[in-house]
């Protein structure tokens, strides 16, 4: 055991002095107290530490603490080559890497001027591979949402159907995770042959259990008595709050940036936008959210199935097609700023780039992303609420700490 | 057909072995990480728990607090922030306790090595780790691999002779001898 | 959002300094000065013709200290009518601060705690500014240009 290796030194009032509290004991009243919920928790969304002020039983504040896995994304931003960040892209939104990788490609090709000319095979295989591990995402959110709730069942179902994605995933990058696929100007690798017959053997494999999946959880009485009017996110607040993605959906404003900016091939594949109607009572409560969600995975695979289509036919692939082709040597965009936004599972990714024009490394390279405004919105929404509410509120807004932190 | 220990015992029987191998066997064949997934590689500890790696045949169970939890399973990137909680969560954890260093980041800092300036190089710079564990992030196959080498750590560990008790009565002979 | 529209908007405040347009960036750019910037933000929240009403990113950029500057950007995205505008600010490099927008929109909250926390650009008026990804007692602001990590932290090296 390595301990001349330790160099952490204890002191007394470390923990204080690196985050300190916002609340102080001096001011609360007789029958309040302050609870820390801290960086380790079982909930599974990361190292997010939240201070809740508590009257018994009811939470009256709620004051989340965050950047525990600052991994100074923006710092590599600016000290590597654009094409060289893209693994540090993936680990943004770890669940699902391909879209973070997408958008990052997108923007550059932006940049360069090359993104009209990126073969439409590319493009179709982009969004395959995107809706895939959009689907991936969806099947941890709520799975994991349902085990926060205590239902351990749909947590080991939905992963068990998940590892199905991540092997056809590694068949075609050759990683289970964070992928290193989508490159600026193509791809690293073409589908493998096969890969398109595996990948509706799946669809047909998987649309007989999202029925199971909603019987089991999304319409059982004791999910929906833990969920339904909890967490009420109203629509002006969620706009005014930045908040994006499966969350505003759920507030009621069909707004997603696959049909509004219509960006890579989306404009041409038919699907729809599922938005939260208050079905189990109020709009915009931790059901809707939980239920846009998996709406959206019935969405994608309607995506998928038009994509593999394509792909077996318009657009199949041929001996001499080459997905590196339009991979530029160097990459040196014009002097420009750039703002490119897309929708990952969780809401909008956005990317912001400064280009000076001389070099390949990006002068400012910093991303937005949503998970971090997202998580801003949870004080207002938690105040009034049930402990074991707040923990349905977070579950619900579906956090990934990668992202918040980068 | 009766298994290898009905057959042995059905007429009552004694089984001869070390205390050592008993104890360490009984330790290695139920050993609880605590769930302490930080990044990426949690989400791979959480696949290696699920049906299709299944981590609860070797006995792991996941427990949610360090004070009933054997091994820590440190799964991602340590920042400077977070080092102070996983100092503090180890030392709450009882003896003996182990600590898998899961994954590229804990190991030696990971991809973020070179101008991460907020990320531990390495978790063993914070706690002391038996295992390594490579990989960005390591296959389940890799970290279940982990364990086995763990297990096969506290196979080999004794406690019938404790190291740290012997040194402690080798200076105080030698204080007595020197007449303090 | 073309500069006819804009100027039309912003038409009615009286402004301290001459607004410049940036026609390289996408979506296109607006340059403020520091004074403007509450005035001009007001107005394209509340006017009903061009409705302003998400914030979607406030990005800090250093420019280095050989050129003295710091900028501010910010992309404003209008939902009910599509447009798309950024709104960039030029500060000194020292002592940089501006006004914040957290009592218009309120994702600028955290949004210019982080850029407080990652540059050092004060935000008057903010609600609650102090550090948001950095541990609170960390020295120095992150992404500066000239920025260099301090040796030890809780004696563990910083560097490899």
């Amino acid at each position: 055991m390595p301990t001349d290796q330790i160099q952490y030194r204890y002191q007394p009032g470390n923990l204080t002095r690196s985050e300190p509290n916002k609340l102080r004991p001096e001011n609360l009243r007789a029958e309040e107290m302050i609870i820390n919920l801290g960086p380790q928790h079982p909930s599974t969304h990361g190292v997010l530490r939240l201070e809740v002020l508590m009257d018994g039983e009811i939470v009256h504040e709620v004051v989340p603490h965050i950047g525990y896995l600052h991994r100074c994304f923006e710092k590599h931003g600016e000290n590597l080559p654009y094409n060289q960040v893209i693994p540090f892209v993936d680990r943004l939104d770890y669940v699902a890497a391909m879209n973070n990788e997408h958008v990052y490609a997108m923007g550059v090709e932006r940049m360069l001027g090359i993104e009209e000319q990126i073969p439409k095979r590319v493009e179709y295989v982009r969004v395959l591979v995107a809706e895939l591990n959009r689907i991936a995402s969806h099947f941890i959110a709520i799975g994991t949402y349902g085990m926060d709730i205590g239902a351990f069942t749909p947590f080991f179902w939905l992963m068990r159907d998940r590892e199905h994605i991540l092997r056809l995933l590694e068949w075609a990058s050759g990683s289970r995770l964070l992928y290193n696929y989508i490159w600026i100007g193509g791809l690293f690798y073409d589908l493998p042959v096969g890969f398109e017959d595996r990948c509706r053997e799946f669809v047909r494999y998987i649309k007989p259990k999202l029925p199971e999946l909603e019987t089991i959880l999304i319409d059982n009485t004791i999910f929906v008595d833990r969920t339904a009017k909890v967490g009420v996110l109203p629509l002006d607040l969620a706009i005014n709050s930045g908040v994006t993605g499966p969350i505003l959906r759920a507030s009621g404003l069909r707004y997603d940036l696959r049909r509004v900016d219509g960006y890579s091939v989306y404009p041409e594949i038919d699907f729809d936008i599922p938005v939260g109607e208050g079905r189990m009572g109020a709009v915009g409560d931790c059901w809707d959210r939980t239920f846009v969600r998996y709406q959206e995975i019935h969405e994608s695979l309607r995506i998928i199935e038009q994509c593999l289509d394509k792909l077996t036919g318009e657009h199949i692939r041929t001996r001499d097609f080459d997905p590196q082709a339009l991979v530029p040597k160097k990459i040196r965009p014009k002097a420009q700023d750039l703002y490119v936004r897309g929708e990952i599972p969780k809401g909008e990714l956005g990317f912001f780039f400064r280009a000076d024009g001389k070099s390949d490394i990006p002068f400012r390279c910093k991303c937005r992303s949503c998970s971090f405004v997202n998580l801003s919105v949870l004080p207002e929404i938690a105040k009034g609420i049930l402990l074991a509410d707040l923990i349905a509120i977070i579950g619900s807004i579906d956090v990934v700490m990668g992202e918040v932190d980068r | 057909m009766k298994g290898l220990l009905d057959q042995k015992f059905e007429n009552g029987g004694v089984m001869v072995t070390r205390l050592e191998d008993l104890l360490n066997w009984a330790r290695l064949s139920s050993m609880f990480p605590m769930t302490f997934g930080i990044a990426c590689c949690a989400i791979e500890f959480m696949s290696t728990g699920t049906t299709v790696y299944d981590m609860d045949r070797f006995g792991m169970a996941p427990r949610a607090t360090p004070r009933q939890a054997d091994v820590m399973i440190v799964a991602g990137t340590v920042t400077f922030k977070m080092a102070d909680r996983i100092k503090r969560l180890y030392e709450q954890m009882a003896e003996p306790r182990y600590v898998i260093s899961m994954g590229s980041c804990s190991n030696c800092g990971g991809p973020y090595w070179q101008h991460g300036y907020h990320v531990v190089k390495g978790v063993d710079r914070i706690v002391p780790v038996d295992v390594y564990v490579p990989g960005c992030p390591p296959r389940p196959e890799a970290l279940i691999g982990g364990f086995l080498k763990l297990q096969e750590k506290i196979r080999g560990e004794s406690l019938v002779a404790p190291k740290a008790v012997e040194q402690l009565l080798q200076q105080t002979t030698l204080a007595e001898k020197q007449g303090v | 959002m073309t500069f006819e529209n804009f100027n039309r908007l912003i038409a009615g405040i009286s402004l301290q300094h001459e607004v410049k347009f940036d026609l390289n960036a996408r979506p296109n750019a607006v340059l403020l000065s520091p004074d403007d910037l509450i005035p001009v933000c007001e107005t394209l929240y509340r006017n009903p013709a061009t409705y302003f009403d998400m914030l979607s990113c406030i990005t800090g950029i250093d420019n280095g200290p050989a050129a003295g500057t710091m900028e501010v950007a910010y992309n404003l995205y209008s939902i009910p009518f599509d447009l798309h505008l950024m709104i960039k600010v030029i500060l000194p490099r020292e002592a940089a601060a501006v006004e914040s927008v957290s009592h218009i929109w309120k994702s600028a909250d955290w949004l210019e705690r982080e850029v407080f926390d990652m540059y050092g650009i004060h935000f008057k008026n903010h609600p609650d500014l102090r550090r948001i990804l950095m541990p609170a007692d960390w020295e120095g602001h992150p992404l500066r240009k000239d920025y260099k990590h301090q040796e030890y932290y809780r004696d563990i090296k910083v560097e490899y």
